[in-house]
């Protein structure tokens, strides 16, 4: 049985395990931030779980089942750690579940390239279970670098199966597959060694351990001895709940502990320096085995990776390699859209005259008809070819970046910026997260350890645009922006403007951490530890498919279940009269005279209120609602697109008011429900709709009225 | 032998961990990083604005901001 609420009867963790049989094992996978936990899990479980090369890329479990010899295995991914003592609320949930859940066996997944320093979780864990399997990844990253791993040597100082692995490449996972089996049925036919702390600690922990015993049998008594002698206030909550009682109220511990800290405390440790004693011999453990079966000859590949390091974070180097990225990220996307998006667009519309006559032909009532072909279809055929393309393009690059390793160079870049607005520097990573989705970037927030750094990046993760906004902007910039431009001019002039309201995004997003840090999130920068792990060879052609594929077909089903819908509304608000006049005409007279105010117009702002379950329709339920009004009939392209906006008393300056507004309102609605899921609380969800909103009301506004009066001197 | 704290490091320059005055979550962090007496350090290379500081300890590079660098004591030994 796994460990749920039901099993239990106390709620330790919030991990519920799904089996497909109840005989099926119970495997955790554990291991340091950024060891290749996720790769190892995809690779054993065949699912598609999303990596990336920076510490913190799984948050929350994914759980996994994979079969072998007749025996189904629930592979559950923990967040990584540094070691079982918890900062956060992500970290707890880990600890919990790998102290308390009964789980079969422990896969700790540790980094060949620095075994040393993953030892100490290892060691940490062989005192909780004997049925621990040290899986030692990264081997050919390891070899690279010149760096010898004697796993038989570890497993022997250790006493429990390691096993090297290479998961990117497949290698030893049979042999890890095997071993877990053996451990699962305790026919591995080893025990662990434990780690020997120093005398006056040992000493104090056989004063505890066999008041401990009578307790409980279900946990190891020494682990636990150790624990009570630490007093952690997180850790000791969470074991009261799990033994149903408070442990130190139990008079033979209370008096056990009491004469073991006396001990302790005779012999010069106070709470503080006991537990750096623990850290100190559990590293000084960890080093004496690497010493013993690591072998390191050569550190040219480092001295590499610090070369490339210095000139993406040197003063002078840093921040323009960064814009230089971006630039080159929204221009490849930019020009690649391009020649996909005529193809798709001549393609689809192509089809509207067929699809129409086949409508005919079976004779279907004219208003289905219509319904179905002018609304639905062509809602539909907008959204693949101008928003698919650019979206198919930026997102596997960008995760292409991402796999390098780059975007912790950025948050270590940005880190004095978020600084000084009192936030916290992994805000970028969550930030660059949006750039994808803002969901994902909101969930992603959980990395940050402090509360309230967490709120603010929860709260202006929607400044950046994500994946849905970006074919918007594209448009409108290539149509009204770069007119009078061709080839290679045109598309590097739209990538710079884009970078410009991308910075203007970043821009907005301090200035509002800074707003948010001075009012209701009053506080001081908390403490800042970033791993900035080494750059890896992304997986090219894996991101490539996966990203292109996982992508495209997400976008196709969002198209089809949002936009399919949104055209019907639009269709049947222009076909149905009220008065004379359709109810379209009416709903946009209706926002107009506000709308105007903002330098949009009625239809725009009802197209964003209608993109509100997806940002990619917003444009194309504009163009349908300006061509029910219009006799034109042919909008294939970008060239007639803009005449037909022209036609509706578009300016440059509703561009620009529409590129600012998309850029800043409210959330998605997928991204609000994660919002109110993270923080718990509506009001923070409302504040989350209502700050990006009213600041690019505020700056429409703004705009607006200041040309008029420009224009008017 | 001289000690200093770590956001003094030259960079470029190694020293070797003495004490920890951080105190609270902050201090099990740093601990957990492998920041324990003795350990060598160094400092690799800055951001542009030359806060936060990357430093290379048991083999993995972490950024650290100069508050919190202020609170590990070092010494510089023989070189």
């Amino acid at each position: 049985m796994g460990l749920t609420k039901q099993s239990t009867g106390h709620s330790v963790t919030e991990l519920d395990i799904k089996k497909l049989t109840p005989n099926d094992k119970v495997i955790a996978l554990a291991g340091n931030p950024n060891v290749g936990k996720s790769t190892v899990f995809n690779a054993l479980t065949g699912m598609h779980q999303h990596t990336g090369n920076w510490p913190g890329k799984t948050v929350g479990s994914a759980q996994g089942i994979y079969h072998y010899k007749n025996e189904n295995y629930a592979l559950v991914d923990i967040p990584g750690t540094y070691s079982l003592v918890s900062h956060s609320a992500e970290e707890e949930i880990a600890r919990d579940f790998l102290c308390f859940a009964n789980i079969d066996a422990i896969v700790i997944v540790c980094d060949a390239t620095c075994l040393a320093r993953n030892l100490n979780l290892v060691l940490q864990t062989l005192e909780i279970s004997d049925r621990v399997i040290v899986c030692v990844n990264l081997m050919d990253e390891a070899k690279r670098k010149h760096i010898t791993v004697n796993c038989k040597k570890i497993s022997e100082i250790l006493g429990v199966p390691v096993v090297p692995t290479s998961a990117g490449k497949k290698k030893g996972l049979s042999t890890l597959t095997a071993e877990i089996r053996r451990t699962t049925q305790n026919l591995s036919g080893k025990t662990p060694k434990l780690t020997q702390y120093r005398s006056e600690i040992e000493s104090a922990v056989a004063m505890i351990e066999p008041a401990v015993q009578s307790v409980t049998d279900k946990l190891p008594s020494r682990w636990l001895a150790l624990k009570l002698l630490d007093h952690e206030e997180s850790f000791l909550r969470s074991l009261d709940s799990y033994l149903g009682c408070s442990v130190l109220e139990i008079p033979a511990v209370a008096e056990a502990v009491k004469s073991a800290k006396a001990f302790l405390s005779a012999k010069g440790y106070d709470t503080v320096s006991f537990r750096d004693a623990l850290v100190c011999d559990l590293y000084r453990h960890a080093e004496t085995i690497s010493q013993a079966a690591i072998r390191q000859t050569d550190t040219l590949h480092d001295r590499r990776q610090l070369r490339t390091d210095r000139l993406l974070t040197s003063k002078w180097t840093g921040i323009p390699v960064m814009l230089c990225m971006l630039l080159c990220i929204l221009w490849l996307t930019i020009s690649g859209a391009n020649y996909p998006s005529a193809l798709l667009s001549n393609l689809l519309f192509g089809l509207e005259e067929p699809l129409s006559a086949l409508c005919t032909s079976v004779h279907m009532p004219s208003w289905l008809h219509g319904a179905l072909v002018f609304g639905v279809y062509r809602v539909l055929a907008w959204v693949v070819a101008v928003m698919l393309p650019p979206m198919a393009i930026f997102f596997p690059l960008f995760t292409l970046l991402e796999d390098l390793g780059y975007l912790p160079r950025v948050a270590f870049n940005l880190d004095h910026a978020f600084k000084r607005c009192r936030a916290c520097g992994k805000q970028a990573l969550t930030m660059c997260m949006g750039f994808g989705c803002n969901a994902a970037g909101v969930i992603g927030c959980r990395i940050i350890d402090s509360p309230r750094e967490r709120l603010i990046a929860i709260l202006t993760n929607n400044f950046v645009p994500c994946n849905g906004r970006f074919p918007t902007l594209i448009s409108i910039i290539t149509m009204f922006f770069v007119a009078g431009t061709t080839g290679i001019v045109s598309t590097v002039t739209s990538a710079i403007l884009l970078t410009g309201l991308i910075l203007l995004g970043i821009f907005m997003t301090l200035l509002a951490s800074r707003i948010l840090s001075d009012t209701v999130l009053k506080g001081i920068p908390s403490s800042f530890t970033l791993e900035l792990p080494p750059y890896r060879r992304p997986q090219v052609g894996k991101v490539l498919i996966r990203s292109v594929f996982d992508r495209t077909l997400f976008v196709l089903g969002r198209a089809i279940s949002v936009a399919a819908p949104a055209g019907l509304i639009i269709y049947c608000m222009a076909n149905i009269t009220l008065g004379g006049t359709t109810l379209l005409s009416h709903c946009s007279a209706f926002l107009d005279p506000f709308a105007r105010l903002l330098g949009l117009d009625g239809v725009l702002l009802m197209a964003f209120i209608l993109g509100f379950p997806a940002n990619e329709i917003v444009m194309p339920i504009a163009i349908m609602a300006y061509m029910s009004e219009s006799t034109l009939t042919e909008f294939n392209n970008l060239v007639a697109l803009k005449e037909l906006l022209l036609a509706n008393g578009w300016t440059w300056l509703t561009a620009a008011c529409t590129m600012i507004f998309s850029l800043m309102h409210w959330p998605c609605s997928t991204t609000l429900i994660s919002i109110k899921k993270e923080t718990g609380n509506w009001g923070w969800t409302a504040l989350a709709f209502f700050l990006p909103t009213a600041v690019g009301m505020l700056l429409c506004f703004f705009l607006t009225t200041g040309v008029k009066i420009v224009s008017l001197l | 032998m001289s000690y200093f704290n770590l956001s003094k490091l030259p960079v470029g320059a190694t020293a070797y961990v003495q004490r920890l005055h951080a105190e609270g979550a902050i201090r099990r962090r740093l601990l957990d990083i492998g920041f324990t007496q003795n350990t060598p350090v160094s400092c690799l290379y800055q951001s542009p604005a030359g806060d936060p500081r990357a430093y290379l300890i048991r083999d993995a590079v972490i950024a650290l901001r100069s508050e919190d660098a202020k609170q590990i004591e070092v010494d510089c030994r023989d070189n």
